[in-house]
């Protein structure tokens, strides 16, 4: 019987975990799947509630309402020149791509624990596709942004068509590493989650959203402040405004601590993943 | 030509958490702070859910899975499909495994009928080109085209299963794993499905391993069995011995019980020789529809003249309910005085009234007033029922879990009142 020559290929030896690999090559023969989750959680978002795309813009508009109040007329923030509803809008969507990247992902493996219980893939699918389903939400706002950077008759640099992915794709590696890393520690310790919305609430105030990071007087708090990827992020997508001035240092700061969250995300996950059907 | 599934010394160890699998952070913290006080922290019970497992599985083989509720069945299937890891040994799988622990895993009330072929099927590990090909037919073998393009959540609960298992037949990795899914859903699509697999398990030669409690499925389905107890391999080969052996030593059904020197009440006066299960033509079985009438014998000899005493039955089901007692209160079976010499007393449980289980018999004979037991022998048979989906039951068609602890065929009346 000739069809048993080419199943050698799809040869899978299974035995206890050892060691520890990224698991790229599955990860690509999973890509449909990865695709289909996506898929999946955006329609079933947008199908759910007619207002599901218009919330998505409507409350980073919202709280850009609220903080161009509070910080250009009580006290006002100089944030020249960028004008602060453009300034505080940059922050708010990229804030808004990592807050709920990060908390979907995190959620996203007890989410789906009757798939994992029953079928095998491998499991980064699921925080990933979280992450992108972020993504798309990051991109409907993107584009109010834009409205809104005409609206306001913002000048904006050509740089804009490189500075602004690399903000975005800092981000995304950044709230994909922390986001797995949670996702791994929600399944092990089931009341962690009820810290995340804190922990996030945390970060949004130590992010140069609603404030410049060069406003920031005392050095040493300012590079512990770019820890926080989220500032490198902001930093690089807002230098088409503010005449490519850029921190250099918050900006290395920045990319070490998205690699190191990407690494260290990763690996526990991988490390862990095994037995989540045993836990889940 | 090398084994599908070669499996050496598999086993799985599980530590037994005091309530929850996963931890609460609060307790590592509460945990770690009354360490501080007490050393030695208390061990996690384990236990093996599997155990030195060995095993070689042929291309194009159908192998069914039985034991047990707890033997390590479905630990198994998750191993060989990759869910969750084993403690020591190893399989080597040689094809795509494809898994069905779960009819419609992944489906989404919200997502359309042809949508969710979609999503199910990509989960289930077909190609989305694959599932372009195959649309048509899994839409035509379902048999909700008019409804494919509706939300699920509209769907009733029958519909939605017909959907899953349509995609699920038209699988096609060389390995599929398929946990008790066929026990639900209406018995025609469950033929259908059985249908379809054996047809391209033969043509294609696929390998199949089939978790069932359903004998009757395996027997038909799948011409090699293996055995697990207690996370153990204690029997693997031709169906029908594998059966009788899980029989015999599971169900332990015991149609008959005989003693060569009888069974004596404690004064004497009775000697119990034989008990023993039949149906209506006297033929000793322990296996009976549940139309079936069930009849109980005992044979005994009364050793002086004048005695009094009647008989009496309890059954237990398989969850150890009591069922139901039946105490023999024929006014001339109750009050005769016997004379020396052999009867023997048959008792009959009607059709119709027990569902599919396992039943334990008690035989008893006893002096109702005041009482007086002269022997009870507590579990001296036990029978099995099943569901003839020829016949007319309580369940009729349907064919999913049907609890309950008995099983009446009730008669009702429909009156137009308008």
């Amino acid at each position: 019987m000739g069809i048993f020559t080419p199943m050698e290929k799809f040869t899978t030896h299974i035995q206890a975990p050892s060691g520890f690999s990224l698991g790229l090559k599955e990860l690509w023969q999973y890509r449909e799947l990865f695709y289909f989750f996506t898929w999946r959680d955006i329609k079933v978002k947008y199908k759910q509630t007619y207002l599901g795309i218009l919330w998505a813009l409507l409350q980073p508009l919202g709280m850009m309402v609220i903080f161009t109040f509070l910080f250009s007329k009580t006290w006002p923030i100089n944030t020249a020149p960028v004008q602060y509803p453009i300034f505080v809008l940059s922050g708010l969507i990229l804030w808004n791509l990592f807050n709920s990247a990060v908390s979907h992902a995190a959620e996203s493996m007890i989410q789906n624990a009757n798939i994992i219980n029953k079928i095998y893939f491998p499991r980064l699918i699921i925080p990933g596709s979280s992450v992108l389903v972020a993504l798309f939400d990051f991109l409907m706002g993107l584009a109010i942004f834009i409205v809104l950077c005409i609206v306001y008759k913002q000048p904006v640099h050509i740089s804009a068509t490189w500075f602004f992915p690399a903000g975005i794709i800092i981000i995304i590696i950044a709230a994909f590493g922390t986001g797995t890393f949670l996702a791994a520690l929600n399944v092990k310790y089931r009341d962690f989650r009820y810290t995340i919305p804190f922990m996030l609430q945390v970060l949004f105030f130590a992010s140069q959203i609603i404030y410049p990071l060069q406003s920031i007087q005392q050095s040493w708090l300012k590079y512990m402040l770019a820890v926080n990827p989220v500032n490198a992020a902001i930093e690089l997508f807002r230098a088409p405004f503010s005449g490519d001035s850029i921190d250099g240092t918050v900006i290395i700061i920045g990319l070490g601590s998205t690699l190191l969250l990407l690494l260290s995300g990763i690996y526990f996950f991988r490390k862990t993943e095994a037995y989540f059907a045993d836990l889940a | 030509m090398k084994p599908a599934i070669e499996i050496r010394n598999l086993g799985k160890e599980y530590k037994l958490a005091a309530a929850q699998p996963y931890m609460a952070l609060r307790d590592i913290i509460s945990g770690s702070v009354k360490n501080l006080f007490h050393s030695g922290r208390k061990p996690l019970k384990k236990f093996w859910a599997l155990q030195n497992i060995d095993l070689n599985i042929q291309p194009g083989e159908r192998v069914g899975i039985i034991g047990r509720n707890g033997a390590g069945k479905s630990t198994l299937l998750k191993i060989i499909s990759r869910i969750t890891p084993p403690t020591t040994g190893t399989a080597i799988i040689r094809g795509r495994v494809g898994s069905l622990l779960e009819v419609g895993t992944g489906f989404h009330p919200e997502l359309t009928g042809r949508e969710n072929i979609y999503l199910n099927g990509s989960i289930l590990g077909l190609k989305k080109a694959e599932i372009n090909k195959q649309l048509d037919a899994i839409i035509d073998f379902s048999g909700v085209e008019k409804f494919i393009d509706t939300p699920l959540k509209h769907y009733s609960s029958g519909m939605q299963l017909r959907l899953a298992f349509s995609v699920a037949a038209h699988l096609e990795p060389e390995i599929l794993l398929i946990d008790e899914v066929l026990a639900v859903g209406d018995m025609e699509f469950q033929k259908k499905c059985i249908g379809k697999m054996e047809e391209v398990s033969k043509s294609h030669g696929r390998t199949i391993l089939f978790v069932s409690h359903n004998l009757d499925t395996l027997r038909k389905f799948c011409p090699v069995t293996a055995l697990l107890d207690q996370g153990k391999l204690i029997g693997y080969g031709n169906t029908e011995k594998i059966i009788s052996l899980y029989v015999a030593k599971h169900l332990e059904t015991k149609a008959s019980m005989e003693w060569e020197n009888g069974i004596a009440s404690y004064n004497n006066e009775v000697v119990l020789y034989k008990t023993y299960l039949h149906d209506q033509s006297g033929t000793i079985r322990s296996r009976f529809d549940t139309t079936e009438m069930t009849g109980i014998s005992m044979e005994y000899e009364v050793k002086k003249d004048n005695i009094l005493f009647t008989h009496g039955i309890n059954v237990f089901n398989r969850e150890n309910t009591n069922v139901f007692n039946a105490h023999d209160v024929i006014a001339e079976n109750e009050t005769m005085r016997r004379k020396k010499g052999k009867y023997k007393v048959t008792v009959w449980i009607p059709g119709n009234l027990l569902p599919e289980s396992i039943f334990s018999i008690n035989a008893a004979i006893f002096l109702p007033n005041p009482v007086d037991v002269l022997i009870l022998e507590k579990g001296v048979l036990s029978f099995e029922t099943y569901t003839d989906f020829s016949k007319l039951t309580a369940r009729g068609q349907y064919a999913d879990n049907f609890p309950g602890v008995i099983r009446p065929l009730l008669k009702w009346e429909l009156v137009k009142t308008d």
